[in-house]
């Protein structure tokens, strides 16, 4: 390592990417500096580098997905690598052990990289106890999806220049979102003041010992904020389960002009996707010029192209 | 405006005194002779200097030395309006209300349609507005069309006017709805009314489970069917927050666990209704409907554990449970008839007994009909204070009568009380200074009047409907 290291040769000493709780400040600064020279190279006509030539990615997707499967996908085929899509109907799949069966056939293809999304929190980390080549989640559960709190961070850092010292409200359901929790650790690694905003149904119980400031309604939770994201409510989760209805719902905590009234005049719109319209969030406001939603899908492949070289240090023969 | 308008107008502007009279609050504890002023429908002074002398200009009520206390919070009246008018319009209801001396209805939402929709509510405070007598908070349904499964939309409700939620008659029976629902309404601030009643243990009943049901050959509800759903909600109070009142208890081992839960801090309030501190089971006999009660009429131990029960605290609220059930659906078999009963102008006069009795502290039984039900409900009504609404009663403490249903206002006579001796009665009614009823008052001034006047007896109902308060 040279004292002023290159975006590419920050220390990662990770074999897999499973959690955002596991990155250090550096090695999140490190991967944020790799995927703006990503983001650089996906505007070139030649997106594609050999940082992954002759390398298989595998995307194992036990639940459906369209943008995170197919901005890993884009991501391996930039780094050069061989990628080849699996989608496992959840329903067709039976629990435990089957689940490792899988791991083992997969394991005996010999893929050098496996991308995984699972309903089940912990799913993930199972499989990569089982499996010999590296492993990134790309959503278990209801508890990490890392590389969204990482393209979160650089879009926010694009946007405002810096992370830290900012106040960033993450509104909507908490309780059941991964988003929530990776960005969480990985916000609040670069010094963010987080602060989650919810009815109490939505947010998981002792929501404050997350390591955020926690609000039950958007004046509150929206004062002072630099920036807003919403979260998608899953809509067998408003028919009256956690929230009694939409109307209801989008009355207190979807993002409208008013509310947006009550952040800073600058703050940030974003939103994982994929939106409700009209639900968590009103149309103007998701296609407001403060809105990086769109920005956030292009990082999203910027970021996963990073994580993919950095693990890729780690494989055999590298 | 005609000239009878703009002369009510005009008397209406006018401060009114109320002289002579013994003053009673329970909110302050104050019980001293004196008298009231009241101005542009509220309180503007009171004391014992106003006993003897009104301002210049004022009109001049002599209380004769009568007690003069704040109207009645009523926090359980069930009308049929919207779909079972037949039996109750809020117009009816709030005219039993006045005689009663009951100046705010807390309306349930078990009415067809179910209120559970912000229309609903704006219907019934609309019509309150433009029919009743006296001031009408609606309840809303705590589950859509009270089925215990979702939560209701506590938070647009709210905002609608619903003063509080409950699932009326019905518990919710799942836990963990009941769980979200209270944590959902503690984000609102809004007040969560429970029946306590598990169902399948109550499944069948129709009387208190024991020796005279047994002898009777009546499926009886056992009083552990309150008090497990009693006990679970405790718990999810202490495991949500929120805030919480179950609203008729009935025997003393539901008690004990409300005076443990107030002990340990927890949001926990309680009522009875005024049937379960004067009543027992015994009153059923012989197969009489009219004491066919959902929670059932205890054993007479248990009504003396709800007496002290109010005596010591551990019950902050009595309510009439006004359900009003026409005579079809009580003239059938015990077991098949209507559970409910009338008590909207029977409530004070019945829980006087109680206080001649010398069972309960006169100040303390008024409590529990007046300032405790207007703490638990963000009102300001249910006190003798300056700027507080002129919600207001002179009550003559002893005067005996015998209840007789044709004279009750009530659109439905099924009363636990027909041809009981009552000692005791309301002598007249003041909403937001507006006098609604005044007791063998005759003609006064032409202010006799409504849109559905029933000149029945003779009590006088005044300014029945048209532009009543809300």
């Amino acid at each position: 390592m040279s004292a002023t290291p290159q975006a590419s040769e920050f220390s990662f000493p990770h074999r897999h990417l499973l959690s955002a709780e596991d990155l250090s400040r550096d090695e999140i600064v490190g991967l944020l500096d790799l995927a703006e020279a990503s983001a650089r190279q996906s505007r070139q006509v030649d997106k594609k580098t050999d940082t992954l030539r002759g390398r298989t990615q595998i995307n194992l997707f036990f639940e459906p997905s369209t943008r995170t499967q197919s901005s890993f996908e884009l991501a391996g085929k930039r780094l050069g690598a061989d990628v080849m899509n699996m989608s496992v109907k959840a329903s067709s799949v039976a629990k435990g052990e089957t689940l490792i069966d899988t791991a083992m056939t997969l394991n005996a293809m010999r893929p050098d990289i496996l991308v995984v999304r699972h309903h089940a929190a912990g799913a993930v980390e199972l499989l990569a106890q089982k499996i010999d080549c590296s492993v990134v989640n790309a959503g278990d559960g209801s508890h990490q999806h890392p590389t969204q709190a990482l393209l979160d961070a650089l879009t926010i850092r694009r946007n405002k220049g810096r992370i830290e010292g900012l106040t960033i409200a993450i509104c909507g359901d908490i309780r059941h979102s991964r988003v929530a929790r990776s960005n969480i650790a990985l916000l609040g690694t670069l010094g963010a003041h987080l602060r989650i905003v919810a009815p109490s149904t939505l947010l998981p119980p002792e929501a404050d010992s997350l390591g955020a400031e926690v609000a039950t309604n958007m004046r509150d939770g929206l004062r002072g904020a630099d920036v807003i994201m919403m979260l998608r409510l899953q809509f067998e989760r408003m028919s009256g389960a956690y929230v009694p209805s939409t109307r209801e719902y989008f009355h207190f905590f979807g993002l409208d002009q008013e509310k947006l009234g009550w952040a800073k005049p600058d703050a940030l719109i974003m939103h994982p996707g994929p939106m409700n319209r009209g639900v968590e969030i009103q149309s103007s406001v998701a296609d407001a010029p403060r809105s990086v939603i769109r920005e956030q899908v292009e990082m999203g492949v910027a970021v996963r192209m990073a994580v993919l070289s950095a693990l890729a240090r780690h494989l055999p023969n590298a | 405006m005609t000239r009878a308008e703009a002369h009510r107008h005009e008397e209406a502007e006018r401060p009114l005194a109320l002289i002579n009279a013994r003053l009673l609050d329970p909110a302050s504890g104050r019980d001293e002779p004196g008298g009231l002023l009241i101005e542009q429908g509220r309180i503007s002074a009171l004391g014992p200097e106003l006993r003897r002398n009104a301002p210049e200009g004022a009109r001049v009520i002599d209380c004769a030395g009568h007690v003069l206390a704040p109207g009645l919070i009523d926090m359980q009246v069930a009308t049929g309006e919207p779909g079972n008018e037949h039996r109750e319009t809020l117009a009816t209801a709030s005219r039993a209300a006045a005689a009663g001396g009951v100046t705010t209805m807390v309306t349930m939402p078990n009415t067809e349609p179910v209120m559970d929709d912000v229309a609903l509510i704006d219907f019934v405070l609309r019509r309150a507005r433009d029919t009743a007598v006296v001031h009408v908070h609606p309840m809303a349904a705590l589950t859509p069309g009270l089925e215990g499964e979702g939560i209701a939309e506590i938070g647009l409700l709210k905002a609608a006017g619903a003063i509080a939620f409950t699932n009326g008659a019905k518990s919710v029976a799942n836990a963990r709805v009941m769980r979200r629902l209270l944590e959902y309404a503690k984000d609102f601030d809004a007040l969560v009314v429970h029946h306590t009643e598990d169902p399948d243990l109550a499944a069948g009943g129709v009387m208190n489970e024991g020796a005279v049901a047994s002898r009777l050959g009546l499926a009886g509800i056992p009083r552990a069917a309150e008090t497990i759903t009693l006990e679970r909600d405790i718990r999810l109070v202490a495991l949500t927050g929120g805030r919480y009142h179950a609203a008729v208890l009935t025997c003393a081992e539901s008690l004990a666990v409300i005076r443990a839960a107030k002990k340990a801090g927890l949001p926990v309030s309680c009522g009875t209704s005024i049937n379960h501190a004067t009543l027992n089971e015994n009153d059923v006999r012989p197969y009489r409907t009219f004491f066919k009660l959902r929670p059932p009429l205890r054993s007479e131990t248990d009504r003396a554990a709800v007496v002290a029960g109010i005596a010591d605290g551990t019950i902050d609220v009595i309510v009439s449970a006004h359900d009003p059930q026409d005579v079809e659906v009580k003239r059938r078999p015990f077991e098949e008839a209507a559970f409910g009963a009338i008590g909207l102008e029977t409530l004070l006069p019945a829980a006087l007994r109680l206080y001649h009795a010398g069972d309960i502290d006169l100040l303390r039984l008024l409590a529990a009909m007046t300032i405790n039900p207007a703490r638990l409900l963000g009102l300001e009504a249910g006190r003798l204070a300056e700027g507080a609404p002129a919600d207001l009663i002179v009550l003559d403490l002893d005067a005996p009568w015998v209840v007789d249903p044709a004279l009750l206002k009530s659109r439905s006579k099924n009363t636990p009380f027909d041809e009981a001796r009552m000692q005791g009665r309301v002598l007249r009614t003041f909403v937001s200074g507006r006098e609604v009823y005044r007791h063998n008052g005759g003609d006064e001034r032409g202010l006799v009047g409504g849109q559905e006047g029933e000149h029945d007896g003779g009590d006088d109902e005044v300014h029945a409907g048209g532009k009543g308060p809300t």
